[in-house]
């Protein structure tokens, strides 16, 4: 404070760790979008009729559609036209098994940290790797074929599982459901399907690391994951993108399907790039996720540890249709320098005794806006049905901003919903405590944030949760100090 | 192993401390007492490095070095504690963990290794008998909802795990009922040693009864007007602070 600045308000730099270009000859398609473009994409992948329908349908409706603009966010407008729309890179043509992989992507990954080498990875954790538009190798899938589970990449499923497909796409997220989901559905070329039969307990975290690495290129990536009656899986999705000036379009839809008493526990750990430190470049991440309890006493989980995008419009949501299903969603959104996220869920209570957790943490520093944004819904015959929603923000200095806007809408008299909000700063008080007990200014900041965030991070399977402390520690690295 | 000369200090241009000389040898035990608003927390906090105050002149060594110079956190190295007199919370961060990375941010500073699990565990086992600390305390959050007889007696509880050279109490004994007072001048006690330094900074005598000082400062208008030995604090508590003000401003006036 002795030369006029907070030591909160000063923000210095740090390197996004990802930000590296791989250096590979891809095969794209041009430029824009078109109906050309879409069956272009669907021949690629040599897609059966039906789902050529499926697309051009999708792209059809998204014509008549607009960009949604109700999220407290502001971005310039997107040239729809000046997106690459599909770009996979080059390699020895379908690689039958992991060992063909280019070495340049196996690299690739195991800069990011992801080993394809079975041996090499934890043993706990089976990955399906998606770099621009296409998966280039899923692990263990020999293993997890033997209890039944189907683990493969969305192009796979569409020619190995048809019926599957057919039967739960789109039944959870219609293709109409908003802009970016209709454009996905039109364009989507690639994600992850999960398929685990009845009652079986999946045996290790499933996980998708997504990559964008191609210049000029959107990333629309579909994932898809049913859970037979009594069965259960835990699956979680990291994400990276290098470091470019040109703000890139990240569009994903996720659906899950919660059979009876199934249980679904996903995470995402989203790290995109997110932009400098003047707000240049970073990925606009427009999501679409959601699960349904379709069966009784079944239960659909979301974690989200979010630091990255420049723009991050996500709402996990879910639609508890079984009666005493249950539906949870834990939050962490980090916004630092010029980041902008609008994020939170959806949970519609349709069945009985259904109940309904959200805990949401919102850490905002330097210019950077985060806004919680939730829907509680319970309807006329969703009796006895419980709510509790609690949403805590963080601030880092005074230039950031940070909004909650739950919308509760309750149809019975016999349920219950409460929701808590906080909104609280990081002191000097706090950091000088801990710097008179020894601890530097960095340090104290990250054992404050993790502090705050504990009872999201605890929800992460143990293998991700240390990474994913650091990953909050780094993001506001500088932020402070 | 403290000299602090001719000590001016204030905040935000108001000055508090007005030329304060004190020494402190190995193994001492000091008092400084004073009325309100005579600076009492101003010079604790100087010492321990708060940003918000501005040091205008003078100079402070601590064991052979430039006290002033030095981060807060580098104090907190070289052995300076500070017990707060109002301990801030950390919400989700687990008492234990907080001081676990104190410990070994302490031992990193003086290029030791850090402490491990079992020999942090036994150590605190250790200083919880000592401190008469539930454990149920040390797993809560920091500070989160404790009574403040609870965060008084954790911040001595945090001093005898880090075993400071020089602990510094800022009117520790304020808003304590007698028996907090005996468990946290226990600790001091055992703190005490030939080694060791201790400035209690408080506004009643009666937290004396304990921790029985070799000399008893009084602060006024931020300087040391009165210095003497524990009897000093003794006449304090009989005749208030008018009589230091009334003999002050004798000396003023004549």
């Amino acid at each position: 404070m002795n030369d006029g600045l907070s030591t909160i308000e000063r923000t210095v730099s740090t390197d996004y760790k990802y930000g590296f270009v791989t250096d590979i000859e891809a095969d794209e398609a041009p430029r824009g979008i078109n109906e050309g473009i879409v069956r272009f994409i669907s021949a690629k992948k040599n897609e059966p009729e039906w789902m050529l329908e499926w697309r051009l349908k999708a792209y059809r409706q998204w014509l008549k559609m607009e960009q949604p603009n109700w999220a407290n966010i502001k971005y310039g407008p997107i040239d729809y036209q000046d997106i690459i729309y599909y770009s996979a890179p080059k390699q020895k043509a379908n690689a039958k098994s992991l060992d063909e992989i280019d070495p340049e992507l196996r690299r690739t990954f195991e800069r990011l940290g992801i080993s394809l080498d079975e041996q090499k990875r934890l043993s706990g954790v089976a990955v399906d790797a998606v770099i621009d538009s296409v998966s280039i190798g899923t692990t263990f899938k020999k293993q997890l074929s033997e209890l039944g589970i189907i683990f493969c990449s969305m192009s796979e499923a569409i020619q190995e599982h048809p019926m599957l497909v057919q039967k739960y796409l789109s039944s959870v997220v219609p293709i109409t459901d908003n802009y970016f989901a209709a454009l996905n559905s039109a364009v989507f070329s690639d994600g992850s399907f999960c398929y685990i039969p009845k009652g079986v307990r999946c045996p290790m975290e499933l996980s998708t690391y997504f990559r964008i690495n191609a210049e000029n290129t959107g990333q629309f990536e579909r994932t898809l994951i049913v859970a037979e009656e009594g069965s259960y899986v835990s699956y979680l999705e990291g994400c990276t993108a290098p470091m470019r000036d040109e703000n890139q379009l990240h569009a994903a839809v996720v659906e899950l399907i919660a059979l009876d008493n199934a249980e679904i526990k996903y995470s995402t750990v989203q790290n995109w790039y997110p932009g400098d430190k003047q707000g240049k470049g970073g990925i606009y991440n427009f999501v679409t996720k959601r699960g349904i309890c379709q069966g009784v006493n079944s239960k659909i989980s979301w974690t989200q540890v979010e630091t990255g995008s420049a723009i991050t419009w996500k709402y996990p949501s879910v639609i508890l249709k079984g009666d005493n299903s249950t539906g949870e969603f834990y939050s962490v959104a980090v916004t630092n320098n010029h980041q902008q996220a609008d994020t939170g869920t959806k949970m519609q209570h349709l069945g009985k005794n259904t109940k309904s957790r959200i805990v949401s943490k919102g850490i905002s520093a330097g210019f950077s806006n985060n806004s919680y944004r939730g829907l509680v819904h319970v309807s006329k015959k969703a009796s006895n049905s419980r709510n509790f929603s609690q949403c805590d923000s963080l601030l880092l200095g005074d230039k950031c901003g940070a909004n909650t806007f739950p919308y509760i809408e309750v149809r019975n008299n016999s349920s219950v919903v409460e929701h808590e909000a906080t909104t609280s700063k990081i002191g000097e008080d706090q950091i000088f405590y801990c710097n008179q007990r020894g601890i530097d200014t960095e340090t104290a900041v990250a054992l404050i944030i993790n502090g705050f965030a504990k009872e999201v991070m605890n929800q992460l399977p143990m293998e991700f949760a240390v990474e994913a402390q650091k990953l909050l520690a780094i993001s506001l690295e500088g932020s402070v100090g | 192993m403290l000299r602090i000369q001719n000590l001016h200090a204030g905040i935000e241009g108001k000055n508090i401390l007005n030329g304060i000389n004190l020494e402190i040898k190995p193994g001492e035990v000091h008092a400084i007492m004073g009325p309100n608003g005579s600076g009492k927390s101003t010079l604790a906090s100087v010492l321990a490095g708060r940003k918000d105050y501005e040091v205008t002149d003078g100079s402070v060594e601590f064991l052979g070095k430039d006290l002033l110079d030095m981060s807060p956190e580098a104090r907190a190295g070289e052995g300076l504690f500070l017990a707060f007199q109002y301990p801030v919370e950390i919400p989700g961060l687990s008492t234990v963990n907080f001081i676990k990375t104190a410990v070994n941010e302490i031992r990193k500073y003086r290029g030791e290794e850090p402490m491990d699990a079992v020999a942090f565990l036994k150590l605190m086992k250790e200083k919880m008998a000592l401190m008469d600390i539930e454990k149920s305390l040390l797993t809560r959050s920091l500070n989160e909802g404790f009574s403040g007889g609870e965060k008084k007696r954790n911040e001595i509880f945090q001093m005898v795990m880090l075993e400071p050279k020089l602990a510094i109490l800022d009117e520790t004994d304020s808003g304590l009922d007698i028996d907090a007072i005996r468990i946290v001048a226990n600790g001091v006690n055992k703190l005490r040693n030939k080694e060791n330094g201790i400035l209690v900074v408080t506004h009643y005598q009666r937290l004396l009864d304990y921790i029985i000082p070799d000399f008893v400062h009084v602060l006024y208008n931020g300087r040391i007007v009165k210095s003497g030995p524990k009897e000093l604090a003794l006449e304090l508590e009989e005749k208030g602070y008018d009589f230091i003000r009334n003999e002050v401003n004798v000396e003023e006036t004549a």
